[in-house]
């Protein structure tokens, strides 16, 4: 038997819904990011003789990982319309059980503890956004001062520093030509792939999309947008696990006060690209894109010894100038 | 271990206000009944941010020393860096439930002013601690770590651990805030230089935790490889650039120093993570304001005025002629924050 359900989502999937065009803006998305890193690293790279080399490019992809794993479930929030203000505090708290745990403990079970704890949280977030249709901001705003508070209450805001090869794993990798590539950014980009292909290549990804571009019309068009709004906020948590993880092995120290700007550096990450702050349109790329930009401001405005203020300065007329492009396209295609 | 002072985020302000919203009174006081007329005098403490230990110690040791004298107690805290309006809410209603004394970290250098000349009006002694007011006599005392002399201590201490061709980074944090100031040119001048010196490789903002230090530290490095002796602005920040540096290789051969004394901080001394570190006394800070509190409630006298060092002294396991210093163990057993 085919139901309503069934043969609206073929027919997404087909092309003849909101699928297509989102392929066509997709790389219209990233094209600006792109461009922009690409600004941003030949300035870079003409103005000081150390920051072009691939010692530099790979500590710079180093660097990336943990807000850069932050953003990628940002964007699937965001995507659906929705916000996660408490991401970068799941993130710590996460890292913080599982050091302090794996000091006395098992490594591999206390990184099974943060994993079960980060997914419990962005159940949690879920359920309030999805099922009970709080807005999301309030939702992450409020499980942002609990989850920070608890990381410290447990921690006694206290840092632990991490002896486990096995937790700082992500840090190591093979080096090529003096150069490492961790299996931290190894980790990033593969992320960074499977969320993709999930994204433009899956029911689901149709599903996500068609939410966050208008979910009422997505319910019309038989999809269960309370269940597409949980996976939503269940896939980010596991994908903040894996923040946390990537973060245990760039410090090995598990620390609740860092990260502080987590969760506005991913959402800086996020609009630098290209994903539009009102849902519906953007993707990973251009995130993983933005991830890179933000650092790379940071990395070469410190080497050129210009004051990190100019990095916030910079980074800010970004954001402006992405939310400006996003207003100005969606004009157009509603006129 | 953590930072003097944080950067708000719009997050944190937002959160603050929605709390604030959601319980009024919270924000503004928290427990202790009315200093009244008859029974023991009532002590206002009014804090910053209790999520960073270094104000969390500052209040529980002025707290522990009040209850000592026989005191009550009122307490309030800002949560971020800056929030001076909770804090002239908090006075207000210390003023209105009449405190003898009230002891402020002061958020803001005058933003207090007008509300502390009200509670001096009243006859209620006003203390800072941590951080003076602008002009510092508007408070009729102030209990405060010297920072430039903190700041001196480890500069001194660097120049003459430093290898003789030195490539100095000074990772700091903002520098408008200013113990943060005080610390970075105090290290300056206690090291012989200035900012624009040859010797200055290179210098960072950071946001005083260890990502940020170490991330900095890395960048620096990039463009510096030669970095052979490094200023931190606190220890989670000196953490992370011991990070960067072993990471490289270049730890064994790097000056590292910095300020705090909190007691992993300490710890990292130990383990020759940190070359040297000048510590605080916050709890200290807290004794002398309740002891001049209670003086003033005994016969009337006001402290002498102006701001009152508590006190800094340099941790190090290597030390260097002409520079007073104690050991880590000495250090592990006056430092403050979890151990």
């Amino acid at each position: 038997m085919t139901t309503a359900h069934d043969v609206d989502v073929a027919a997404l999937e087909r092309g003849l819904g909101p699928r297509r065009d989102l392929r066509g803006l997709a790389s219209h998305q990233i094209a600006g990011p792109l461009a922009a890193l690409i600004v941003a690293i030949v300035v870079f790279a003409l103005s000081t003789s150390t920051f072009f080399n691939s010692e530099n490019l790979s500590l710079i992809a180093q660097q990336s990982v943990v807000v850069g794993t932050l953003a990628l479930g940002q964007t699937l929030i965001i995507l659906t319309s929705g916000i996660d203000l408490a991401n970068g505090a799941i993130m710590v708290l996460g890292s913080v059980v599982i050091g302090k745990m794996a000091v006395h403990g098992n490594p591999v079970l206390a990184a099974l503890v943060g994993l079960v704890i980060c997914v419990a949280v962005g159940s949690v977030n879920g359920m309030l956004v999805s099922f009970l249709k709080l807005p999301p901001f309030i939702v992450t705003l409020g499980v942002m001062s609990v989850v920070a508070a608890s990381a410290r209450l447990y921690t006694s805001s206290q840092s632990y520093t991490i002896g486990s090869d096995f937790l700082t794993v992500l840090n190591e990798g093979p080096t090529v030509g003096g150069v490492t590539i961790t299996y931290g950014v190894m980790l990033w980009i593969a992320l960074t792939a499977v969320l993709g292909y999930a994204l433009s290549q899956t029911s689901w990804g149709v599903r996500v999309y068609a939410v966050g571009d208008n979910d009422k019309a997505a319910a019309l068009a038989g999809i269960k947008v309370k269940r597409v709004l949980l996976s939503v906020y269940v896939v980010a948590a596991v994908i903040y696990f894996f923040a946390a993880w990537q973060a245990l092995g760039r410090t090995p120290t598990a620390d609740p006060s860092g990260y502080a700007n987590g969760n506005l550096d991913s959402i800086t990450a996020v609009v630098i690209g290209g994903t539009s702050l009102f849902g519906g349109r953007g993707g990973v790329l251009g995130t993983f894109i933005g991830a890179l930009i933000v650092t790379v401001l940071q990395n070469g405005l410190t080497q050129a010894g210009i004051d990190s203020l100019y990095q916030q300065v910079a980074t800010g007329v970004l954001v402006v100038i992405a939310v400006g492009v996003d207003h100005l396209v969606r004009r157009r295609q509603t006129r | 271990m953590k930072i003097v002072r944080r950067v708000p985020t719009p997050a944190r302000i937002a959160a603050l206000t929605i709390a604030c919203a959601v319980a009024a009174v919270g924000c503004g006081s928290g427990g202790g009944s009315g200093g009244g007329s008859g029974g023991a005098p009532t002590l206002g403490i009014v804090e910053l941010n209790l999520s960073n230990p270094f104000f969390n110690t500052l209040e529980k040791g002025t707290e522990a020393a009040a209850k000592a004298k026989g005191w009550k107690v009122m307490k309030a805290e800002a949560k971020t860096p800056g929030d001076s309006a909770t804090q002239v809410t908090a006075i207000e209603n210390m003023i209105a439930n009449k405190v003898k004394a009230i002891v402020v970290t002061p958020a803001n250098a005058t933003a207090l002013n007008g509300v502390l000349k009200k509670a001096q009006d009243k006859g209620i002694l006003v203390l800072t601690v941590n951080a003076a007011l602008d002009p510092t006599d508007a408070a009729d005392a102030t209990y405060a770590t010297d920072n430039v002399t903190a700041g001196k201590l480890i500069g001194e201490w660097a120049k003459a651990s430093s290898p003789s061709d030195p490539h100095v980074a000074l990772l700091d944090f903002d520098l408008s805030d200013k113990p943060a100031a005080d610390r970075h040119n105090g290290f300056l001048s206690g090291y012989g230089i200035t900012a624009k010196s040859p010797v200055v490789a290179g210098s960072a903002l950071t946001q005083g935790t260890v990502d940020t230090g170490q991330s900095q530290m890395e960048n620096l490095l990039s463009a510096h490889p030669d970095i052979n002796v490094v200023y931190t602005i606190n220890e989670p920040v000196a953490h992370g650039a011991y990070t960067a540096l072993k990471n490289k290789g270049l730890a064994a051969k790097t000056v590292l120093v910095s300020v705090d004394g909190a007691c992993s901080g300490v710890e990292d001394v130990k383990k020759g993570i940190i070359g040297a570190t000048a510590m605080q006394f916050p709890d200290k800070m807290g004794e002398m304001a309740v002891a001049a509190a209670d003086q003033y409630v005994k016969d009337g006298t006001k402290p002498k005025g102006g701001i009152i060092d508590s006190g800094t002294v340099l941790i190090t396991d290597h030390p260097v002629a002409g520079v007073d210093s104690q050991s880590s163990d000495w250090g592990l057993s006056h430092c403050w924050g979890p151990k």
